[in-house]
């Protein structure tokens, strides 16, 4: 066995071990998630019955009796639509960051920074006194709306980072060219950018996913509750 | 096609450095106009007034014999070939040399045969498929030049567009530009910092120094009538070489003799001048037949370097000099040092190269009889730099 074979062995056995360890606690999930409930608490690795009953009821009664249909839709609706107008806000501010001079430029920035550093906890109070009357709360834009401040920071960050990469000459070209600056933007600095682009979208997809604070403080029932908020629900059980 | 015409036009930045001053210029129509000048002069910041990428700050620019100050770059039907070709890395060569004609609305037959007709002269046609990061340099530079003719503009706008390749490929570019340019006719304007280039692609030279336009002209009369002391030292590899010199009663007192003053000196009266010479105005005397020494001048120089390129031979003395004070010198000197990394200048001389027949048998560190034709001399104001000669 030469060398190269040898460090190829090593190697596989450490990754081996590596993605066992990752990976136990979702084979876990999934062993559980296929066990009837009776067996739930059995506390063997492979189930003795294999049941696919816990993944019907989830989508039985369809959108009106499911517990779990109506919070998907919120969730994906409510994900995407922060998502897109996030990064369609945020690559505008990030241009203007980017390659325009103008008064109160670093405001923003510092600005941006602090409002990604506020704890969120704190602005569910007032959000829930001011959302219940001005009749945003349990509504999709009650959520999308303090999903959009604490994302657009981050996002703007991300994207300023990847504009400044782009050379300020293939934006002339552009001009040159015969491409109005909205052109010019659309054509040659957004493609130019799209890996970040895609971070930022991805970035903050994941936060208005995932977010549980607001969706469970925000919302009262299915019409705006996303899954993070309906899942602790009792009809579940 | 069209002519453009600068009519004082004046640049002057945010933090109030005027980069471009008053600049008068008239570009005829299919004509091939150098701006050169050393870094900083503000020929690029012209260009880009051209091409609307900046501001004019004051005077009018006109196109076409319209005037087009507040226009956008869109609408001045210009192309513009950038110093490091600016193509989108995200486009196929085709893409990128047909991106202007898209935006413009041209249907997509007639975008593909422009571009391909425009590939085959410049000999890119194999390569229309591949993104600019896998061409060589040469190539994307022929890229960038397909771009802007693809489209038959009314004028090219080229910035410093041969100054990232090599040498070699620079003089093989240098001819196909030029070759281009007679080709299809169109107003060119071409920014360098080279005098080469300067002299030998364009129809016109427009010389720029501190952000003034110094003098406009063809090479030839650039290189023999030059207005002042700046435009002399810059124009002309080596450059001219300058010594002090005073006018006393019609006599003109050189460091290497003295000559008849009378037209050189443009009926000026005693006092200090400024002498150009250059380097192919000397010659080893051993070289040159008596006759012409009857109206040169004959001196005793030591040699200090001897630099043989075959073609030619350089050879590198010095003459006494209390030293020439000329801010206009000060710019070339310090654009000399950017260039060779060199200073020839020491304290209380001044160097002068003289180049000299290749049979010419001078050695370094000998002392040498060398002839001047003095009839080639420019004399120039010690103090505002301008020529003496053809005022």
């Amino acid at each position: 066995m030469g060398r190269g074979s040898r460090d190829y062995a090593y190697w596989s056995i450490a990754i081996a071990v590596v993605l066992i360890f990752a990976l136990i606690p979702v084979v876990w999930l999934i062993s559980v998630s296929l066990k009837p409930p009776e067996a739930v608490t059995d506390g063997r690795f492979i189930p003795s019955e294999v049941s696919f009953d816990n993944y019907k009821s989830l989508f039985e009664g369809g959108i009106d009796d499911s517990p779990f249909i109506k919070p998907l839709i919120n969730s994906i609706v409510i994900a995407l639509t922060t998502t897109v107008i996030a990064i369609v806000l945020a690559s505008f501010a990030a241009y203007a960051i980017a390659r325009l001079e103008f008064p109160g430029k670093r405001l923003i920035l510092a600005g941006a920074l602090a409002i990604a550093m506020f704890p969120p906890i704190s602005t569910v109070g007032p959000l829930f006194d001011m959302w219940r009357a001005l009749g945003l709360y349990d509504t999709y834009p009650g959520l999308i709306i303090p999903y959009l401040t604490f994302s657009l920071p981050l996002a703007i960050y991300v994207l300023v980072a990847f504009f400044r990469e782009i050379p300020w000459d293939l934006e002339q070209a552009a001009q040159v060219d015969g491409a109005t600056p909205f052109q010019a933007f659309t054509k040659v600095i957004v493609p130019l950018a799209a890996p970040g682009v895609f971070t930022a979208a991805i970035l903050v997809f994941i936060f208005a996913w995932n977010d549980f604070l607001f969706a469970i403080s925000l919302t009262s029932s299915d019409a705006s509750r996303t899954v993070p908020a309906a899942s602790p629900q009792p009809r579940w059980w | 096609m069209a002519e453009i015409v600068l009519d004082g036009v004046t640049k002057v930045f945010a933090d109030g450095y005027e980069a471009v001053k008053e600049m008068d210029l008239d570009i005829a129509d299919g004509e091939f106009m150098i701006l050169v000048g050393p870094s900083g002069c503000g020929k690029s910041t012209a260009l880009r007034m051209i091409a609307g990428l900046e501001d004019i700050s004051s005077g009018e620019l006109k196109i076409g014999g319209e005037q087009v100050n507040d226009r956008a770059p869109k609408d001045r039907d210009i192309a513009m070939v950038f110093q490091n070709y600016a193509l989108y890395p995200h486009m196929t060569v085709r893409e990128n040399m047909g991106f202007a004609l898209k935006l413009a609305g041209v249907d997509k037959g007639e975008i593909d045969r422009k571009v391909e007709d425009t590939a085959k002269t410049l000999d890119l046609s194999e390569h229309l498929d591949r993104r600019p990061a896998n061409l060589s340099g040469g190539q994307r530079q022929r890229v960038a030049m397909g771009r802007a003719i693809v489209r038959d503009p009314k004028a090219f706008l080229m910035d410093e567009p041969l100054s990232n390749l090599d040498a070699k490929l620079r003089v093989q570019m240098r001819t196909e530009v030029a070759r281009l340019q007679s080709q299809l006719g169109t107003t060119t304007v071409y920014v360098t910092h080279d005098q080469t280039e300067a002299m030998t692609l364009g129809d016109r030279v427009a010389v720029m120094r501190a952000g003034v336009l110094q003098q406009v002209g063809t090479p030839a009369d650039l290189y023999d009538n030059p207005k002042n002391l700046f435009v002399a030292g810059f124009i002309g590899s080596p450059a001219m070489n300058f010594m002090p010199a005073e006018i006393t009663s019609g006599k003109l007192v050189l460091p290497i003799g003295e000559v008849d003053a009378g037209e050189l000196a443009g009926g000026r009266g005693d006092g200090k001048v400024v002498a150009g010479l250059r380097p192919e105005n000397f010659e080893d005397v051993a070289v040159v037949g008596d006759l012409r020494q009857e109206r040169g001048l004959v001196f005793e120089a030591e040699v200090d370097l001897v630099e043989s390129l075959g073609s030619d031979l350089f050879a590198y003395f010095h003459v006494e000099s209390e030293g020439i004070q000329s801010d206009q010198l000060a710019d070339l000197v310090e654009d000399r040092l950017d260039e060779t990394g060199a200073a020839n200048i020491r304290e209380g001389e001044e160097q002068v190269v003289a180049r000299l027949d290749p049979t010419s048998e001078v050695r370094r560190g000998e002392r040498t009889e060398l002839w001047a034709d003095t009839a080639r001399l420019h004399l120039f104001d010690p103090e505002s730099g301008e020529s003496l000669s053809n005022s």
